[in-house]
C-alpha cells in the first residue's frame, strides 16, 4: 500500500468535503436545468444549507470544544432577526438584492458573535451539562424578548418598543419590521441557493482551518485534557472563546439566510425544538465530523418531506428511524461486524498486491 | 394576603416541578443520561388516568395506581429496549436516542387520542380551603401537590439511605465498575431506577393534570424542560438538589410573573437560572468536581 | 469514524427503505393527508395545516371538516374535487414545503393555511404562483394584505378586537374590564391590540392588562389575582379555549366570578371531552359557529362529523366545511373545470368571489360576501352560554 503523510491526508480529506457540496451543487443545477427537480426539493434547497451552516458551527461547540450546547437556535435568532431588519432598513438605499443580502448576513454574523461573547465569557468557565443549561437557558431569553420586540423604522432611523406596535409612533411615512408575537412581515426573499452554497463553503473554510490551525489543535488539547492542556500554557477561556464566538456567528448567518428565504419569520421558531434539530443533525453525522453533519443535515432536513407517503404516521416514522439509526450504529456487534469485513478486504488486496510483484 | 395566595401557588406548581425533577436527577444520578423522555411519560401518566376515570369511571386513587403501574412498565421497556444497547455509546448518542422516544410518544399519543385536548377531572374531589374569612383561598388540589413532593422526598431519601437497594444506587452512582465487582447487579439497578422515576413521573402527570386540567399530547414537554432546568439549578444528580430547585423554580415563576412581568415571565426565570449558576457553577446542591490529572 | 460512517450509511439505507415503502403505502391510506380517489377529471385541491405538534387539533378540525364538504360535493354529481391535505406543524418552513410538495401533486386551488405564520409565508409563494387561496382560519391581515388571490373565511383579528369593544360597550356588559391575553401568538395578540385602542374611544375602564405565553399557560393565579384586585366585572378573553378552560376553573377555585368575554377562539370549550360546562356558564363570546345550533345546515354537518370522527367539530371544522362549498359555488359560477391550470382557475375565481352578486350561506355565517381585498363579511353572532349550551345574545339597544 501506498503510504500517505499525515499532512497529505488531511487535504484530500478537506478536499472531498468541498467536492461532495460542490458536486452537490452542480447535480442540482443540472436537474434543475433540464426540468426534473421537483419543487418540493428546489423549496427545500435554501433551509437544507441554512442548516448545514448550523450543524457545522454546532459541531465546532460539540465536537471541537467538546461542550454542550443546547441553545444554538437563539443565535440562528438572532442573526435573522437583525438579517431581517437590516435587508429592509436598506430596501430604499441599496436595490442590489445580492448586496443587500451580504450585508444582512455580516450584520446577523457580527450581532450573533456579539451575542456568543456575551453568553460565552460567563458561560465556558461552567462544565458539561450546567453549560448546556445555561445555553438552553439563553435560547429561551432570547425567544421570549423577541417575542414582545416591536421594531420599526422611521425617517429618524430604528425604533424599539416593548410594549404594542402604537407606541412606536412611526406614524404614515415608516415601516413596521417586527411585530412582536408576528415577527417580521414582509421579508423580501433575497436568499438564494446560491447564495446558501457559498454560505457553506465559507462555513467549511472558517471551520476546517480553524481545527486544523495552531488555535484548533489547541482547542482540541482543551477538551482531551483540559488540566494537561493548561499545564503546558494553553489558554484555556481564550481558544474556547474564540471557538464559540466563532460558532455563534456562523449561526447568525445561518439565520440571516434562512429569515430572508420566506416573506415571514417568528421567534417562536427558533426554540429549544429547533436547537435540539440541529443537535441531532451532529451527532448523527458524527461528533468532530464535518463532513458526516453537512450530510445528516442535508438527509435529516428531506426525510420528513418524503415521509410524506406516510401520512399520519409520518411523525411517528421519523422517531422510529432515529432511534433505529442511533441503536444500529452504536451496536457492538454490528461494528465488529464491518471491522472484520474491512480487514478481510484489505488483506485479500494486499495478498493481491504481493501476488503482482 | 396576596402575597400568600401566590406563595400557595408557587410552592404548588414548584412541587410539581420537582417531582419531575427528581425523576430527571435519579436517573441522571445512575445512568448518566438525560433522559429528555421524562416528561412524555408524565404525558402518558396523565393520559392513564384520564381514560381510567372518564372512559372506565374508575375511583381516582385507582386510576393513579393505573397510571404508576403503566409508566413504570413503560419506562424499563424504554430504557430496556432504547438505552440498555447503548450503554457503552457517548453520552450524546444516549441523549439523541431520549429525543427519539420523546417524538415517538408524543406522536403516539396523537395518534391514539387524537389532538383534541381533554378536560382532565382532578383525582383531589375535596373541596378549597379558606382562610382568614375566605380571603385566601388555598385549593385542595394545591395542598395535596405540596404534601405529595414532601412526601416523596422523604421517601426517597428513605430508600437511598436505608435499603439495599438504594446502596446499590448510590455504589453504581459512583463508580459502575468497582459496583459491578462488588457483586452488584448493575442492570438491575439501573432498572430499578428507571421504574422509580417513571412511577414518580406517572404521579406527577396525574397532580400536574389536577391542578391545570387540560391534556393534550404536548402537555408534558414544557414542564419536562422546566423540571430538567430545576434539576440542573439543584445540582443534577443531588436528591435535595432536584427538591429546592423545582420548588425555587416554581417559586420564581409566580413572583416573577406577579411582581415584574407576566410578558417576560420566562426570560426572568431564566435569568435568574444563569445568574445562580455563575455563582454556583455546580448548582445549589451539586458537588464540587475536583479533577486529577 | 467507524461508527459515523456506520451511522450515516444506516441513515441513507433506512432513507432509501422508507421511501420505498411510502411509495408503496400512499395511495391506499384513507386518513387525513391522504388523497381521497376520485374519478380522472377532479380539481385538485390542496389543504395545509397542523396536524401534528401542540396546534394539531386546529389542522385535524379544519382537515375533517374540508373532507365531509368534499364527500357531499362529489355526492352531487356535478364538480368533482379532490383534497390532499398536508401537515405543516404551525410551522413556516414546513408549511412551503407542504406547500411546494402540493404543487408537485398537482394542486389548483390551494385551502389553507390553517394558521397566521405558515399562512403569511405560504400565501406569498402562492400569489407569486397565481394559485387561488381560500384561508379558513388565518386571521390575521398580513395573510391577505396586498395579494389579490388570498381570500379569508374567517373574521381577520382587528375586526374582532374592534367588534368585541363595540359590542361590550354598546350593551354595557362591564364598566371595568380586565384582559388577559397571550403575548407568544399573533391572534390573541392582534385582537388585543386592536380592542384596546378601540376601547379608549367607547369609554371603557381598562383596570387590568396581563399576559402569559405558551410555555406558561397553566397557573393563571397572578393574571386572576390582578384583574380582582383591580375590581374588574368583566374579563376580556381574546385566547383559545384551552387556557380559556384553565382560567375558568381557576377563578373558580378562587370564588371569583366575573363576566368572561371571549372571542371565536372561546368556541370549543363546551365540546372538550370532560370539560364541566357548569364552569362555563354565563361566559359570553362572538362566535361564527356554535355546533349545537338548530339551523338543518348545523344538524346534518354535526352528525355526519361526529359519525366520521367520533367528536364534535369545532368553528375550524366549520371553516374548513365552509371553504370547500364557496370554492365549489365560486367554480360552478365561474365556469371552472379540470382541465384549466391553476393560473387561469386564480383569475376565474378572483373575478367569481369578488362579484358583487356572489354570496355564500355556510356553517359560519349567512351571506358572506367578499371584498376585492380578501376581508370576508358577515355578522359575528353573539352567544352566551346557558344550561351547557349556546344562546344567543340579545342585543341591548
Amino acid at each position: 500500500m501506498k503510504m500517505t503523510k499525515p499532512g497529505q491526508k488531511r487535504l484530500i480529506s478537506n478536499a472531498i468535503t468541498y467536492a461532495i457540496v460542490i458536486v452537490a451543487y452542480v447535480l442540482i443545477q443540472i436537474l434543475d436545468g433540464s426540468g426534473n427537480l421537483t419543487s418540493s426539493l428546489r423549496g427545500q434547497l435554501v433551509p437544507i444549507c441554512a442548516y448545514i451552516v448550523m450543524a457545522v458551527s454546532l459541531n465546532l461547540t460539540v465536537g471541537v470544544l467538546g461542550e454542550l450546547s443546547l441553545g444554538h437556535a437563539g443565535f440562528m435568532s438572532l442573526g435573522a432577526f437583525s438579517g431581517v431588519i437590516v435587508s429592509l432598513g436598506l430596501r430604499d438605499t441599496v436595490s442590489a438584492g445580492p448586496l443587500r443580502l451580504l450585508a444582512a448576513l455580516l450584520v446577523g454574523a457580527v450581532i450573533a458573535g456579539l451575542f456568543g461573547f456575551i453568553v460565552g465569557v460567563p458561560a465556558l468557565r461552567l462544565r458539561g451539562d450546567y453549560l448546556a443549561i445555561v445555553t438552553l437557558a439563553f435560547g429561551e431569553i432570547i425567544k421570549n424578548v423577541i417575542n414582545t420586540l416591536y421594531v420599526g423604522i422611521g425617517p429618524d432611523g430604528l425604533r424599539i418598543s416593548m410594549s404594542d406596535q402604537a407606541s412606536l409612533g412611526l406614524g404614515e411615512s415608516g415601516t413596521v419590521i417586527m411585530r412582536g408575537p408576528m415577527g417580521a412581515v414582509g421579508v423580501d426573499k433575497l436568499a438564494s441557493f446560491g447564495a446558501g452554497v457559498i454560505l457553506v463553503l465559507i462555513t467549511l473554510a472558517i471551520v476546517l482551518n480553524l481545527v486544523h490551525s495552531r488555535s484548533g489543535r489547541a482547542i482540541m488539547a482543551v477538551r482531551d485534557n483540559r488540566i494537561a492542556a493548561e499545564s503546558v500554557g494553553i489558554s484555556i477561556t481564550r481558544y474556547k472563546l474564540t471557538a464559540f464566538i466563532i460558532s455563534a456567528a456562523l449561526a447568525g448567518a445561518a439565520g440571516a439566510l434562512y429569515a430572508l428565504n420566506y416573506s415571514t419569520v417568528v421567534a417562536r421558531k427558533f426554540d429549544f425544538n429547533t436547537s435540539i434539530l440541529v443537535l441531532v443533525f451532529v451527532v448523527l453525522g458524527g461528533i468532530g465530523n464535518i463532513r458526516g453533519s453537512i450530510i445528516a443535515a442535508a438527509v435529516l432536513t428531506v426525510l420528513p418531506e418524503l415521509l410524506r407517503a406516510f401520512n399520519d404516521y409520518r411523525m411517528l416514522a421519523y422517531a422510529v428511524i432515529l432511534i433505529l439509526v442511533m441503536l444500529t450504529s452504536n451496536n457492538d456487534r454490528l461494528k465488529q461486524l464491518r471491522w472484520r469485513i474491512r480487514s478481510y478486504f484489505q488483506h485479500s488486496s494486499r495478498r493481491q498486491e504481493a501476488e503482482h510483484e | 394576603m396576596t402575597f400568600l395566595s401566590y406563595l400557595v401557588s408557587g410552592l404548588s406548581l414548584g412541587s410539581i416541578y420537582a417531582i419531575i425533577a427528581l425523576g430527571y436527577t435519579m436517573v441522571y444520578g445512575i445512568a448518566k443520561m438525560l433522559n429528555f423522555a421524562h416528561g412524555d411519560v408524565i404525558m402518558i401518566g396523565g393520559y392513564m388516568s384520564f381514560v381510567a376515570t372518564a372512559h372506565m369511571g374508575w375511583p381516582p386513587l385507582a386510576s393513579v395506581l393505573l397510571a404508576m403501574l403503566v409508566c413504570t412498565v413503560l419506562g424499563v421497556l424504554i430504557e430496556q429496549l432504547a438505552y440498555k444497547p447503548l450503554r457503552t455509546a457517548p453520552s450524546l448518542a444516549v441523549l439523541i436516542t431520549a429525543i427519539g422516544v420523546s417524538y415517538f410518544l408524543q406522536n403516539a399519543a396523537l395518534l391514539i387520542w387524537s389532538s383534541n385536548p381533554k378536560s382532565f377531572t382532578s383525582v383531589v374531589l375535596l373541596p378549597s380551603l379558606k382562610l382568614f374569612d375566605g380571603q385566601l383561598t388555598i385549593s385542595s388540589v394545591a395542598l395535596v401537590t405540596i404534601l405529595a413532593c414532601v412526601a416523596i422526598i422523604i421517601g426517597l431519601t428513605f430508600i437511598i439511605s436505608k435499603t439495599k437497594i438504594g446502596k446499590a444506587m448510590r455504589a453504581v452512582s459512583e463508580d459502575k465498575e468497582a459496583a459491578q465487582l462488588m457483586g452488584i447487579n448493575v442492570n438491575q439497578t439501573i432498572s430499578v431506577t428507571f421504574a422509580i422515576g417513571s412511577a414518580l413521573a406517572a404521579i406527577a402527570g396525574v397532580l400536574l393534570c389536577s391542578a391545570y386540567p387540560i391534556l393534550s399530547p404536548t402537555t408534558g414537554a414544557m414542564p419536562g424542560i422546566k423540571a430538567f432546568t430545576a434539576a440542573v439549578f439543584g445540582g443534577i444528580g443531588s436528591i435535595p438538589g432536584a427538591f429546592w430547585g423545582g420548588l425555587l423554580l416554581g417559586l420564581i415563576e409566580i413572583f416573577g410573573k406577579a411582581y415584574i412581568s407576566t410578558q417576560l415571565s420566562d426570560a426572568i426565570v431564566f435569568s435568574i437560572l444563569i445568574l445562580v449558576l455563575l455563582v454556583r457553577p455546580t448548582g445549589l446542591m451539586g458537588r464540587k468536581i475536583s479533577e486529577k490529572v | 469514524m467507524r461508527t459515523t460512517r456506520l451511522r450515516i450509511l444506516s441513515l441513507i439505507l433506512a432513507l432509501g427503505l422508507f421511501v420505498l415503502a411510502g411509495c408503496s403505502a400512499g395511495p391506499t391510506s384513507t386518513t387525513a393527508g391522504t388523497t381521497t380517489a376520485k374519478p380522472a377529471a377532479a380539481i385538485k385541491i390542496g389543504g395545509i395545516g397542523p396536524l401534528t405538534g401542540g396546534a394539531a387539533v386546529y389542522g385535524s378540525s379544519v382537515a375533517n371538516g374540508a373532507k365531509i364538504a368534499i364527500e357531499e360535493v362529489n355526492a352531487l354529481g356535478g364538480l368533482q374535487f379532490e383534497l390532499k391535505f398536508e401537515d405543516d406543524e404551525h410551522d413556516a418552513e414546513k408549511s412551503v414545503n407542504a406547500y411546494n410538495s402540493l404543487k408537485d401533486w398537482g394542486m389548483q386551488i390551494l385551502c389553507g393555511t390553517v394558521t397566521t405564520t405558515p399562512g403569511i409565508a405560504v400565501t406569498a409563494e402562492s400569489f407569486k404562483d397565481r394559485i387561488f387561496t381560500l384561508t379558513p382560519s388565518a386571521s390575521s391581515t398580513s395573510v391577505i394584505e396586498g395579494k389579490d388571490n388570498v381570500f379569508q373565511m374567517c373574521f381577520t383579528d382587528p375586526n374582532q378586537g374592534i367588534a368585541s369593544a363595540q359590542y361590550i360597550a354598546e350593551n354595557k356588559l362591564g364598566s371595568k374590564i380586565a384582559i388577559i391575553y397571550n403575548n407568544a401568538d399573533a391572534y390573541s395578540t392582534g385582537i388585543y391590540e386592536k380592542f384596546i385602542s378601540e376601547a379608549a374611544g367607547k369609554n371603557l375602564d381598562v383596570v387590568s392588562t396581563t399576559t402569559f405565553t405558551d410555555d406558561t399557560a397553566n397557573d393563571f393565579n397572578v393574571q386572576l389575582t390582578a384583574a380582582k384586585n383591580g375590581g374588574a366585572d368583566l374579563i376580556f378573553l381574546p385566547i383559545y379555549y384551552q387556557p380559556a378552560s384553565l382560567i375558568l376553573t381557576q377563578a373558580d377555585a378562587m370564588g371569583y366570578e366575573p363576566k368572561f368575554f371571549g372571542v371565536d377562539g372561546m368556541d370549543g370549550i363546551l365540546t372538550m371531552e370532560n370539560f364541566n360546562t357548569e364552569l362555563a356558564e354565563g361566559v359570553m363570546l362572538l362566535t361564527p359557529f356554535a355546533a349545537d345550533a338548530t339551523d338543518a345546515r348545523t344538524v346534518a354537518f354535526v352528525a355526519k362529523y361526529q359519525a366520521a370522527y367520533n367528536e364534535l367539530p369545532n368553528q375550524f371544522a366549520a371553516d374548513g366545511y365552509d371553504c370547500i362549498y364557496a370554492i365549489y359555488e365560486a367554480c360552478k359560477k365561474a365556469g371552472v373545470t379540470s382541465d384549466m391550470d391553476a393560473a387561469a382557475i386564480c383569475d376565474k375565481l378572483i373575478e367569481a368571489f369578488t362579484a358583487a352578486d356572489f354570496s355564500i350561506d355556510g356553517l359560519t355565517g349567512e351571506n358572506m360576501t367578499w371584498a376585492a381585498t380578501g376581508e370576508v363579511a358577515k355578522a359575528p353572532k353573539g352567544m352566551v352560554i346557558e344550561d351547557g349550551v349556546y344562546v344567543g345574545m340579545q342585543s341591548g339597544n
